[in-house]
């Protein structure tokens, strides 16, 4: 009989744990919705505004549901749309060219700094690292590049800043380094250079930690306003992100003006169509990323970012 | 010649192979082949580094002179430490390294902690499929250009029609004019960072959580131990080096702050100086709006000489706490 009441008692706790374990499991499942809201609302927000009709978001302010829908603000800018064409070849061209140049210089590099009987392994390697330990800052660097390079308002302003960036080094050597180096034995007793190797065996591997590097350079360039901020003056070569900016500080600075009745409110791009501008901006990063993001969680779950 | 470079290049001597004769110049060649293609490899990225990073460093001299464009860096007048008087006599200058270390202190402190329970939350719904959508929204936030998020806040703060100036006055509260008042924008701006920040953080903790041996969870929970004592008792304790170095790291570039963060999400408004201004900031003020290049260079070369400092005794200290078969400082 006791060892029936116990069998008994055991089965009720097992039950409760079940309950337990299934409300915590639900109630931690709501906590990670709410932080994916907390990240995914106020992207919303802009799609929303950029939806709403222009006197409907005066009136009744921004929500995350048009108050009244209306295509206006998309209309408004392909009606007129060679400002943010231009923006959109220059950003797509300084991206493209950009990673690419990128890729190219940072994976030798790294492929270089990963082989162990490179005898100038250490001294290179400090030469690339030391960078990240001491930095001029913008001063020297705005210095460079407008009295000796002289490459303001030109592309090639752009395409710099990114081309090598010393942490994504670090990430792609420690790859190449983690390489079977049976692999690059055996292509070697195939008769196969140093070149051929790097280019068949050790890229072809290193494809995971390789998009993830694409990944952030693209996005590094395609969200990139403070290249132009310093260098870009002439607004034929505006990317996307800084005639963002320039459309924001603009609004406000006539805002102030007709605030003192200076000129009128029609003038000035509406606050619809500027959310409307921010759509078309980061939509194509937003789908890039989407893309791509698997690598970049297997890369920081593998401890390539620490 | 090419037996000069290759001694140069290869002057270590091989006794294994030395006995060898013959084949012992041709591995010699070999070696030395191979070490040329990579240096070949390499060099185009460390023209780059020289070119960018190196060639720049010399202008931090400007710091200690009255810098006219026309004459130089080297042609213009030494007036020693005077920039940097006039800088510490500036309440500005001070006032920005203040907020630049307050905020990044708040920035540290809540981010990590807020990463450690989003990763441990995601850690106990790892096996749910769910848990690949939640990694992913909470990693776009970081791929989305400051600019953009300046609209987004906008759209949030507006004074006469934001979100939360039409929810406050829905609630019968008088709205709040966001953007000229200071005192909020701490909050405000630690906010965002956690919202642009936690997804790459909390993945950082979240891996070193996985490298735990599953069997302690197991044996633990055999022993009749919650998820909070699983926690605080297994998961806290292993990755606690992973936190220590982590911030310690952070520590170590207390004096850079995020120039888009600040100068975009605050709309550069001059009012919010008091709480959001900070090094950055300030040194692009001196450089692009009152085009005061010494100054900016004073401002820059105390930013960058103290941030080395600390990021060497950070490295320092992160080198003595590691275990040695770890290695996650730089050098």
């Amino acid at each position: 009989m006791s060892g029936y009441t116990q069998q008994l008692r055991q089965k009720q706790r097992e039950d409760l744990d079940w309950i337990f374990h299934h409300i915590s499991q639900f109630s931690i499942h709501g906590v990670l919705v709410l932080l994916g809201l907390f990240c995914l609302v106020p992207l919303l927000l802009i799609v929303s505004a950029s939806f709403t009709d222009e006197m409907a978001l005066t009136r009744n302010g921004y929500s995350l549901l048009p108050s009244e829908f209306s295509t206006q603000a998309y209309e408004t800018i392909f009606r007129n749309p060679v400002a943010i064409l231009r923006a959109y070849a220059v950003t797509i061209f300084v991206t493209v060219a950009g990673t690419v140049i990128a890729l190219s210089l940072m994976s030798p590099l790294a492929y270089a700094l990963s082989r162990p009987d490179f005898v100038l392994r250490k001294p290179l390697s400090f030469f690339v690292f030391f960078t990240m330990l001491f930095n001029g800052g913008i001063v020297p660097y705005y210095i460079l590049m407008t009295q000796v390079l002289r490459v303001q308002d030109t592309l090639t302003a752009l395409i710099i800043p990114y081309m090598v960036v010393a942490f994504y080094v670090l990430i792609l050597r420690t790859y190449f380094a983690g390489l079977p180096s049976e692999l690059i034995d055996a292509a070697r007793v195939d008769g196969a250079g140093e070149v051929r190797i790097f280019l068949s065996v050790a890229l072809p591997l290193a494809k995971p930690a390789l998009a993830m590097i694409a990944l952030f350079t693209a996005l590094n360039y395609w969200n990139d306003w403070t290249t132009a901020l310093y260098f870009i003056r002439n607004a034929d070569l505006y990317p996307l992100q800084y005639l963002l900016y320039i459309i924001q500080s603009n609004a406000q600075a006539m805002q102030l003006q007709s605030a003192a009745g200076h000129i009128s409110m029609s003038d000035m791009p509406t606050q619809t169509a500027r959310m409307a501008m921010a759509v078309l901006a980061t939509g194509p990063a937003a789908i890039f990323f989407l893309f791509f993001q698997r690598y970049l969680i297997r890369g920081v779950t593998l401890g390539a970012f620490r | 010649m090419n037996a000069l470079i290759d001694n140069n290049l290869d002057d270590t001597p091989k006794v294994a192979a030395a006995g060898q004769g013959q084949r012992w110049a041709f591995v010699h060649s070999v070696r030395f082949r191979r070490n040329l293609t990579w240096f070949l490899m390499a060099l185009p990225a460390i023209i780059w580094i020289f070119v960018l990073k190196y060639l720049p460093l010399p202008g931090i001299w400007i710091a200690f002179t009255n810098y006219r464009v026309r004459r130089g860096i080297f042609g213009s007048d030494f007036v020693g430490l005077d920039n940097f008087r006039f800088l510490f006599a500036t309440d500005s200058a001070v006032r920005a390294t203040f907020n630049t270390i307050g905020l990044n202190i708040l920035f540290i402190l809540f981010g990590t902690i807020f990463a450690i329970f989003v990763a441990w939350l995601l850690y106990e719904v790892y096996t749910s499929k769910l848990t690949r959508y939640y990694q992913t929204l909470l990693l776009l936030p970081r791929f989305i250009s400051w600019v953009v998020v300046s609209y987004f806040v906008y759209a949030l703060l507006a004074t006469e029609n934001g979100l939360i100036n039409s929810l406050l006055r829905a609630a019968g509260l008088p709205g709040i004019s966001w953007y000229t008042t200071a005192e909020y924008w701490p909050i405000i701006l630690l906010l965002v960072s956690l919202w642009s920040g936690m997804g790459i953080s909390s993945l950082i903790y979240l891996s070193g959580m996985l490298s735990i041996d599953i069997q302690l969870f197991e044996a633990a929970r055999i022993d009749g131990a919650n998820r909070w004592q699983q926690f605080s008792n297994i998961t806290f304790p292993i990755i606690m080096p992973l936190i220590v170095i982590n911030v310690l790291l952070s520590l170590a570039y207390i004096m850079n702050a995020d120039f888009g963060l600040f100068f975009q999400v605050t709309r550069n408004q001059p009012l919010l100086y008091p709480t959001t201004d900070v090094l950055d900031t300030y040194i692009y003020r001196s450089l692009i709006v009152t085009q005061n290049i010494s100054m900016a260079a004073a401002a820059q070369f105390y930013q960058s000489v103290v941030g080395f400092a600390l990021v060497l005794f950070f490295n320092w200290v992160v080198r003595r706490v590691e275990r040695p078969d770890d290695p996650l400082a730089l050098f």
